[in-house]
């Protein structure tokens, strides 16, 4: 009988080569882990933000179309909303149900005494009907309000001055509105959750690896000839681990890629991203996300050894998706400055560092290799704990 | 060769292994038979090192399995109970995985699987994945991976399981050819006539502990039966658990 003693000091890279082998047989693998987790966030991020700007810029800029009803009662009024630009729309049958059912956002009605109370100089009457839960209809609202207010005061002006009053002395006090939004504040909150979906990446593609190779092995009666070896738990869990970690990172490769592609698609300059990313920036990118696919394989695999079946195992996995979430809802909540801690912290520095650098802004290299390091320490801590797991004696007996 | 003497183990409040004591020889079937629950799994996964024993020694040709299990796991071909296979590996595939494991090298593990593939009547199956595969070519497969290292010592758990009648008789085959070269078979049963028609040495297990030992006719002459039948049901003390 012919022996190395080296082929079973490498015993997990033998491992390592016959999962990655084998999960690349497996479709469900192959789709989670190139497809659909690489692919998800950078989707749905580029159709919200789509969505958010496109619907932002469309309110306020395009030409403000108008259903007004008792146009005969106030000639000169809707006269001079066409000529500010109102595209105004033949009167509806029933006003209140158009609005319910959200087919007009706003329906301007004259009442039929305006024309009275007018040549009285008494204040006319104009109804505005919308829906104030409405968010969309908030834009078309103000707008329409403008104009009445607009309209009120000029005429106002005009009629103090026929009487001899100057028409400033109506305004006791000026309040001039200077809002100080910006594109990219109103997109804050939407940029803060942008780290968590390539983080994410990485669990869906270690997912379905990282339950074969505990809970899928016990379920399957595999575990025990495996662990009658001559190679030890720890040098096998190693290679199932760096098995998972690598669909983890090629996910997450393909995730940050598609997304810097994507980048050119949708209008990300409007939220103060740099369009033109270059190989640099995805090259920091790169390093600030890989060590998470250590960090998601180590602890998908400590979770999933928990689970004696893939079924349990998948609904525990579950809920650690949402961990990654934690730091960008917190940003997203309260989008202050980062604290010097969370430049480091696992999670934490992934989610500032990203959106650094998505900015555009510089991030020291020291920072980033210390983060990388932190990360990587906390998943090699918990790598630790997984071979601990395997070492149970539990485990080899399936229970 | 495997010796084991005095062997204990515990699970809790559960004593599954009361010292247990026996010797394999090479170039003999032994067969640990006893009801369903009487320890026989359980002594053999200590043996093979899946489990640490509480009390006891074990020896694979020489090599104490305690100090050194690894050395004693290359000296051992195993078929567990579990046999689960990988299944979208093929049945080649899943016995070059144990090789590797094994630490054989590529000329040796190819020799070594092709042999075993002839040797099994698995060549119509071993470049289909195992998924589907009937519980005999399941056994098959399994039965290919523990041997892939050419281990002088064959362990086998309840090998002929859910087996069909071909099957067995190729399994049995197939067992006293390895014996034939020479090496020390181990097996466990339930089922006193897949014991009878094979095993040279039997070893009665009930309750944790061993109830008897010795050849058919030993036992036979022990009991003071002339049906080995009789005198296992008598050896063990009830006829509860054991299959005829």
């Amino acid at each position: 009988m012919k022996r190395t003693a080296t082929a079973i000091g490498t015993g997990w890279w033998t491992v390592f080569v016959k999962e990655v082998r084998e999960n690349l047989r497996d479709k469900r693998v192959l789709v989670a882990a190139l497809l659909y987790g690489p692919l998800l966030g950078p989707v749905l991020f580029a159709a919200m933000m789509g969505f958010i700007l496109g619907k932002q810029q469309e309110e306020s800029t395009k030409p403000l179309e108008l259903p007004v009803m008792g146009v005969e009662h106030a000639p000169g009024f809707v006269d001079w909303l066409r000529r500010q630009g109102v595209v105004v729309e033949p009167p509806l049958d029933d006003a209140e149900a158009a609005i319910r059912e959200q087919r007009e956002d706003v329906v301007l009605r004259i009442s039929a005494d305006y024309g009275s109370a007018w040549s009285q100089g008494q204040p006319a009457r104009v109804d505005l009907l919308f829906d104030s839960s409405r968010l969309p209809a908030q834009t078309k609202v103000s707008r329409v309000e403008a104009l009445v207010q607009g309209y009120a005061s000029t005429t106002a002006s005009l009629r103090l001055r026929v009487r001899g009053v100057d028409p400033s002395l109506l305004n006791a006090v000026q309040l001039v509105r200077q809002d100080q939004s910006t594109p990219q504040s109103r997109g804050a909150m939407l940029l803060a959750m942008l780290p968590y979906f390539l983080v994410l990446s990485a669990f869906v593609g270690g997912m379905y690896l990282a339950i074969d190779t505990t809970a899928g092995e016990r379920e399957r009666a595999s575990l025990e000839p495996l662990l009658i070896t001559p190679v030890s738990r720890a040098r096998i869990m190693s290679g199932k681990l760096l098995a998972t970690a690598l669909f983890a990172l090629a996910s997450l490769v393909i995730c940050v890629i598609a997304f810097v592609v994507s980048m050119r698609f949708i209008p990300v300059a409007e939220l103060g991203l740099s369009v033109d990313l270059g190989a640099a920036t995805l090259a920091q990118l790169l390093l600030v996300v890989a060590p998470i696919a250590l960090l998601a394989s180590s602890a998908q695999t400590v979770v999933a050894s928990f689970a004696k079946s893939f079924r349990e195992a998948q609904t525990y996995l579950q809920f650690l998706l949402l961990i990654p979430a934690i730091p960008s809802i917190l940003f997203a909540i309260n989008p202050t400055r980062p604290e010097p801690w969370m430049e480091i912290a696992p999670l934490f520095s992934q989610a500032v560092h990203i959106n650094q650098l998505l900015r555009g802004d510089p991030v020291g290299l020291a920072t980033l290799l210390l983060a990388a390091l932190v990360t990587t320490a906390l998943a090699t801590l918990l790598a630790g704990v997984a071979v601990r797991l395997y070492q149970r004696e539990q485990l080899a007996l399936g229970g | 060769m495997i010796e084991v003497e005095q062997l204990t183990k515990r699970f809790g409040a559960v004593e599954a292994v009361r010292g247990v004591s026996f010797t394999a020889a090479d170039g003999r079937i032994t067969g640990l038979l006893g009801p369903n629950g009487a320890g026989k799994t359980t002594t053999l996964r200590l043996l093979y090192t899946l489990l640490r024993p509480d009390q006891g020694r074990i020896r694979v040709d020489e090599v104490d399995a305690l100090a050194d299990p690894v050395a004693a796991r290359a000296r051992l071909g195993v078929l567990p109970d579990s046999r689960g296979l990988y299944r979208r590996l093929s049945a080649r595939e899943n016995i070059e995985y144990f090789g590797r494991l094994q630490g054989l090298d590529a000329v040796s593990l190819r020799q070594h699987t092709d042999e075993l593939i002839e040797r099994l009547g698995m060549q119509d199956i071993a470049a289909r994945p195992t998924e589907g595969f009937s519980q005999g070519q399941r056994v098959k497969t399994a039965i290919a991976r523990a041997l892939v290292h050419q281990p002088q010592n064959l362990v086998l758990d309840e090998p002929t399981n859910g087996l069909d009648v071909m099957a067995t008789r190729a399994l049995r085959r197939f067992l006293l050819e390895l014996k034939a070269e020479g090496r020390c078979i181990l097996l466990s049963s339930h089922i006193m006539q897949e014991v009878a028609a094979l095993c040279d040495h039997i070893v009665i297990i009930a309750q944790g502990r061993v109830a008897a030992a010795g050849s058919p006719d030993e036992l036979r002459a022990q009991a003071g039966e002339s049906s080995l039948e009789e005198a296992f049901v008598k050896l063990i003390g009830s006829e509860e658990g054991l299959a005829a």
